[in-house]
Formats: structure tokens, sequence, C-alpha cells
């Protein structure tokens, strides 16, 4: 089924000349960052994980809100999200491909990665997180392209896939409650420290993910002509706007919680982001950009006339992910480490080489979609022909 | 194959790996790294002994960095003079930053102006080794938490974990950092993560701690807090003593008398 992808136009290929363009730039500053050591990145002593860990969370939830599109189709059987389906499977795979890719990245060894399983250590999130997230890669992988391939051959799905599929629906809540357990469980990190943690990644996993499923649909029906429907699109946006309402409240109450009961190390981590701490401020203009960008995209999806207009709707879906994507993927990392348990403060800046590197995994991650996507259009094109 | 010939392979094999073996056990002088024999001849008992360590801030003074400087010269401690790539095994520091959760509030500036000790607290609950995926951070038999950096992937979990601040990664190559090179102690590896080890590489020759030995005014006491007979548990039986962030329940192996 793979040498569909190795057909296309013009643009499909300068698409991936890009893309190829991107992971090697990527792959030329990674080397670099072999060679001399994680200094080169903006992390250090005090800030100890940055960039590199913040996407893997913001792609775990990515990749769990698969489960989005799975728990409609396959549970409630409702056939408005049958082209939609493929798409946030094949959405998971990459994304959950570009998580572990963004690991390896933020080891100080990753020639010893198998050390993980070599010596398994229960006792360590670290341990299961890696057990979770490669089983939710090869369950979504191989339902998806078993379901395809079926379809393709005009045949019905072999019947063993129905549990890998059903499987896949607690297996997305584990990936990204581990991912959760990673911080929660830390003394001496309040911002992380906190019960609300895994449910607040969910939430905001269901928000930004499945608002970039929409997107992705809208990509593919621009560049591609395959429609997955407005009606599917319409059905994400609302779960795409629950998700967004109970991820703000719950960011509510963390604030609550923390100044209400004005215990310092409690209000640290929230202050630093929000309002600046002991003179360190940088992180503030972005968590105010990430808290406006998110009631935007809330805004534009609580009015039904503005969610219908297709223009109106990229932008929420655009909104709803940036500000995520600042929340998990930027604030949340470094807020836990600044102050530090000293309480010594220590501003993290990313650097040229740790960007490229993360500009690299996303081009790894969006070209392994791309490939997967023109896959699964090209053998539903061929069926509805 | 002929089957009598397959077993006769196979028992030759075993015989020759076998012999290996018993060489290597009799004549030790051949084997490649010489066996320190330990200071105590007993059989390791998990749980028996606990080392701790008893900092009387009292006696320390201000400018005197002389356990830092015993320490990291014999652990090859790399200094590159920057705090974002800096490894630190033992430091001193301002009350507020090793205490952070303690009260400041009118506390005599005597107590909040002394420097203050800081070094890995060998929790007897450490959060750190739990965190990590690979075993090669691990509580000994003898309470000391340790690290095998042959193991480590450099993930900085531990770090993540330990609220005292006390593990240092190597961002980059440490040979660099340093300057005068101890052959007490290897030297390590970019991308792996160092902290205290109690000097446990001294423990087995009978020595004292590299900082304790340094120490000019004594302030620092080393010991068995599991044997009641201990110098360490008589000081902390007959003073007023801390730890830092008790509240956490990690248990630190390290105490402070203000």
């Amino acid at each position: 089924m793979i040498e569909k992808a190795l057909k296309g136009s013009r643009n499909y290929w300068l698409w991936i000349g890009l893309l190829l363009l991107g992971i090697g730039a990527g792959s030329v500053a990674f080397s670099r960052q072999m060679w001399e050591g994680l200094t080169v990145t903006g992390m250090g002593r005090d800030v100890s994980w940055g960039l590199y860990i913040a996407q893997f969370t913001f792609l775990v939830g990515v990749a769990a809100s698969a489960v989005m599109v799975v728990i409609p189709y396959y549970l409630h059987n409702r056939k408005e999200f049958a082209k939609t389906v493929i798409v946030g499977e094949f959405m998971a795979v990459a994304a959950t491909l570009m998580c572990m890719l963004f690991i390896l990245a933020d080891m100080g060894r990753p020639d010893r990665v198998l050390n993980v399983l070599l010596y398994p250590s229960p006792h360590a999130m670290v341990f299961w997180d890696v057990m979770v997230l490669n089983g939710y890669l090869l369950i979504n992988f191989v339902s998806a392209w078993t379901v395809l391939g079926a379809e393709r051959k005009g045949v019905p799905t072999p019947k063993w896939v129905k549990p890998i599929i059903y499987l896949s629906i607690p297996w997305a809540f584990s990936i990204h409650t581990v991912t959760a357990f990673l911080y929660a469980g830390l003394p001496g990190r309040h911002l992380w420290l906190t019960a609300v943690l895994a449910p607040r990644f969910l939430a905001s996993a269901f928000a930004a993910g499945t608002s970039l499923l929409i997107l992705v649909t809208l990509v593919l029906k621009k560049t591609t002509g395959f429609d997955a429907g407005n009606e599917a699109r319409r059905k994400l946006a609302v779960l795409a706007t629950y998700a967004g309402i109970a991820n703000f409240f719950m960011i509510g109450t963390e604030f609550f919680t923390a100044f209400y009961s004005n215990v310092p190390a409690h209000m640290h981590g929230l202050q630093y982001l929000f309002f600046g701490f002991e003179g360190k401020s940088n992180l503030v203009p972005w968590m105010w950009l990430s808290l406006l960008l998110g009631f935007g995209a809330l805004a534009i999806l609580l009015n039904p006339k503005l969610r219908q207009t297709s223009k109106w709707l990229v932008a929420a879906c655009v909104g709803m992910v940036s500000s995520i994507w600042i929340d998990k993927g930027v604030g949340l990392v470094l807020g836990g480490f600044v102050p530090s348990p000293l309480e010594e403060i220590t501003e993290y800046g990313v650097t040229l080489t740790e960007l490229t590197v993360t500009l690299g995994i996303w081009a790894v991650g969006i070209l392994v979609l791309t490939l997967l996507l023109k896959v699964a259009v090209t053998v539903k094109k061929e069926q509805e022909a | 194959m002929n089957e009598d010939r397959r077993s006769f392979i196979k028992k030759a094999g075993i015989g020759i790996l076998a012999g290996i073996g018993s060489a290597a056990g009799l004549f030790p002088a051949l084997s490649l790294e010489k066996t320190v024999f330990p200071a105590w001849d007993e059989k390791p008992e998990p749980g028996k002994h606990r080392w701790g360590m008893l900092i009387d801030t009292r006696k320390c003074s201000g400018n005197c960095k002389e356990c830092v400087a015993a320490c990291h010269f014999t652990h090859n401690v790399p200094d590159f003079g920057n705090r974002k790539d800096e490894v630190k095994w033992i430091w001193k520091s301002s009350y507020e930053n090793v205490f952070p959760t303690a009260s400041r509030q009118f506390q005599s500036s005597e107590v909040t102006e002394r420097p203050y000790v800081a070094l890995c607290n060998h929790c007897a609950e450490p959060p750190c080794t739990k965190a990590c995926p690979t075993e090669a951070t691990f509580r000994r038999w003898d309470g000391i938490v340790s690290m095998d950096y042959h193991r480590c992937i450099g993930c900085r979990f531990c770090m993540a974990a330990c609220p005292y601040g006390s593990r240092s990664f190597n961002w980059r190559d440490p040979r660099e950092g340093i300057k005068l090179a101890s052959t007490e102690y290897p030297t390590r590896m970019q991308g792996v993560v160092e902290k205290c080890n109690f000097c446990s590489e001294r423990l087995v020759k009978g020595l004292d701690p590299a900082c304790v030995e340094a120490c000019p005014e004594q302030a620092l006491v080393f010991g068995d807090l599991n044997d009641p007979a201990s110098e360490i548990r008589k000081l902390l039986e007959s003073s007023e003593t801390m730890q830092r962030k008790p509240e956490l329940g990690t248990k630190p192996s390290v105490f402070y008398i203000i």
C-alpha cells in the first residue's frame, strides 16, 4: 500500500523536499549537540528540561486526542466520522513518533536508551511512559493500516482488529495520564505537584488535538480534494469547545488553590509565569497571549454563527492550538523549574541549535503524517471512483 | 551431527569456561583492578548501617571553602566558571536557599547571615532513585544514594525529582573543566548525572569523607546513624538539630546544628 505515497504531483514532491530540508537541518544541529553536549541548548543546572520535554508533553496530548474520533465512530457508530477516523489515527502515529524523538533528543546518552528496557523499573514513571507510548504507536498504526488495507481490497475488516481498536480508547487516556504522572509526583516542584494535572492534561489535549485535527482535514480538503465533511468538523468543534472550557476551568482552580491558601511555594510558579517573580518575567507576555488566544478561540466556538463559518472556525482552531501549545509546550515545563527548589531564579532562553533540532523533529513527524495520509487519501479516492 | 560429538563439545566448552573462571579467582594478582578490602569485614546487610552527617553551622566560617575544594579535587568535579554548566557535589549557600521553607521572620541576623554547607542528603526515602528509569541511581545497603555513571541515560529525571538541587548534569565534556586531575576517583563522561557519593570510595578504605577530613573547624561529623553509640548519634541526642525540608518526607541523612 505504501507505494501510493510514491506517486504525487509536483506540489507534493516540493512539500516532501521542504520537509527533508528541515530534517537535514535538524540532523546537523543534532549532531552538533551530540558532539558538544547539551550545553548547546538553553538548559542548565537550574532549568534542566526545556523545549524538547515541553514539545513532548504537548504532542502526547495531540496523540491522545485520536480517541475523540475513535469513540464516536467505533463505539457510537456515528457514520459522519468515517472519513476522519483514519486521519485521527495517523495523526496519533506521527505525534507519538515525535514524542519519542523529543525524548531521545533530550537525553544525555541516547545511545543507552535501551537501558530502560534492560533494567525495567516499575517505580519510575518514565518506564511506564515508554511502555504506553510504544504500545499506542503500534495499536494505532496496526488498526488504521489494517482497516485501510481491507477497504482497498474491498473486503470486510478482519475481526481481530476490533478489540485492538477498542483497546486504543483506554490506552489513549493512559498515555496522557502517565505523562502527567511524570510531573505530578515530584516533591518540591509545586507547579506540578497537583492532582488536577492529569485531568487538565486530558482536557487540554482534547481541545488542542481536535482543533488540530479540524485544521488537518481542512488542509487535506484544500490540497487533495479529500473532504472529511462539515458534519464531522462541526462535531469536533463542539468537543474542542467542551474540552477547552474544562481546561481553562482547571487552570482557574489552580489559581484559586495557590492564591487563596497563600502558601508561598504554591504561588511562586504561577507568579513567575503570569506576573513575573523577583524581577524575572520572560514568560509573562507568552502566558497572557496564551490566555488571550484560548479565550478568544472559545468566544468564537461558543457563537453558533461564527463557528459555522469556515474562516472563523480556522481562526478558533489556530487560536486554541497556539494557546495550549504555549501553555503546555512552554509554560508548564519551565514554570516547574522557576524558582528552583532552592528558590533561586534562573531563566531559560532557547538556542538556535535547540530550535533547529525541534524544527527537524517536527519535520519528521509532518513527513510521516504526509506519507500516511497520502496513502489513505489515495485509497479512499480509489474506492469512491 | 553425531550425538556423542555434540555432547563432548558441550562438556568441553563448559570445562574451559569453568577453568577460566577459577583461574581468575585463584590468582587475584592477575585481575585488572585491585580489590580494596573493606573497613568492615562483615557481609553487607541492607539497613544495618545508615551513613549520615551532622554539620555544626556555628563552627563553619565565612570565607573558608576547604570542604568544597577537597571534595571537588578528590572527585574530579569540573569547574567551567558559569552557572549554566555548573557541576557541584558540595557547596556553600545562604540560609534562605538551604532552608527555603524554614522561618525567617525575626530570625537573628547572625543565624541568617551564616554560610551553610549543602550536599546530597542521602535520603532514606529518596525521590531521585524512585524517578530513575534504569536504576542508575539507587540506595545502597548502607544508606548511600549512589550513581552508576555507566548506566545513566541522562534523562535528568532525578534532577527534577530532587528537592534539594543536589544533582548536576554533565552538559559538556567534564574533562575540559578539570585543571588538576586526581587519581583517586574516575572522571565522568558527557551526558550523565553526578552527585555526592558520601565518599563511598574512601569509606571502604576506612577513611572519613574528604570534606569531613578537610574541615579545619571540625564542623562536619560523619558516622553511622543506626549505631546508638556513634559520635553522630550522641551529638544528635544532645543538640537541637534540623534537616532540610523535612515536610517532604524524604528523611535526609544530613543534619544541621543551627
